[in-house]
């Protein structure tokens, strides 16, 4: 199980503190579909995802990155707790959605990028490295009730 | 697996900006990756690996140089990095999953440094490009 350290904990919560989660969760979102276009295989029924523009300004796309990153915030709030706290999501995503854990791992990353470019120099090597354990453990948590 | 045209361009034209700043970038980048993964230090128990060591800023340069070469050679990334491939293969044998993780603490280096350019459409052909310049890179490990 992961451990966060008191130091991982506050640098955690001070960016998230700071991170617009209606733009950021669209922006997630959108990156993983331009950049992996693979992953587009889970939202037939989003419309146009033709180009990276298209993805981008697709308004479905926005909404349901809002609500992912919203999810994520739980994370936020229960990270000596991942597996607890994403249960009910795991199952979700595995019974109901059909997602490749894969993927967790793909939007942590992409995810670990957009705050690259909202913070520039904030985001130094430290802060990388406590949110690169964060997101690992959201995608090992979602990944535990797979059967 | 090839890069687009419009791919190559992007990539060729952010890499006059990344140029400027390639020495820290190279720095930058392993510091990235020994911090997020520190098992990639298994790889360099002859080095310093202190922030500011000579040998870390030595070897990020290389590293960058080196893409800078196959940025260069864009239409032949196999001959530009034939040396290197087989370099990885036969002497430095990394497993192959650490080029994912040295490749995503670059997109994360070059994306703080350069916001504005890392749109979306960026972001993938870069993801791209490294993931290129990786399966060159273990092209011969069997």
């Amino acid at each position: 199980m992961v451990h966060f350290t008191a130091e991982e904990k506050a640098i955690i919560m001070s960016l998230w503190g700071k991170v617009n989660i209606e733009e950021a969760g669209g922006e997630a979102l959108g990156r993983l579909l331009v950049v992996y276009p693979w992953t587009q295989r889970f939202f037939d029924t989003f419309g146009n995802l033709s180009s990276a523009s298209a993805i981008m300004g697709n308004p479905k796309v926005k909404a349901h990155g809002k609500k992912v990153l919203t999810s994520f915030g739980e994370a936020v709030k229960n990270m000596d707790n991942l597996k607890g706290a994403f249960a009910k999501l795991s199952e979700l995503h595995c019974d109901k959605l059909h997602v490749d854990p894969e993927n967790f791992k793909l939007l942590g990353n992409v995810m670990v990028i957009i705050l690259a470019t909202h913070f520039g120099k904030e985001f130094t090597p430290d802060v990388q490295a406590a949110w690169q354990k964060l997101v690992s453990g959201v995608a090992t948590a979602l990944a535990h009730k797979y059967h | 697996m090839s890069l687009t045209k419009t791919e190559r361009a992007i990539i060729v034209s952010m890499w006059g900006k990344i140029s400027t700043q390639a020495d820290t970038i190279g720095t930058e980048t392993l510091e990235r990756l020994f911090l997020s993964y520190p098992q990639t230090k298994t790889y360099f128990p002859h080095f310093d690996l202190h922030a500011g060591s000579a040998q870390l800023r030595a070897h990020g340069s290389k590293v960058v140089a080196a893409l800078g070469d196959a940025v260069k050679n864009i239409d032949n990334i196999t001959g530009a990095l034939a040396k290197l491939s087989e370099l990885h293969a036969y002497i430095l044998r990394v497993d192959p999953v650490n080029f994912k993780l040295l490749s995503h603490c670059l997109l994360v280096t070059v994306a703080a440094r350069f916001p504005a350019d890392f749109t979306a459409e960026a972001h993938a052909a870069w993801d791209k490009f490294m993931s290129v310049v990786s399966s060159v890179l273990t092209e011969k490990y069997r």
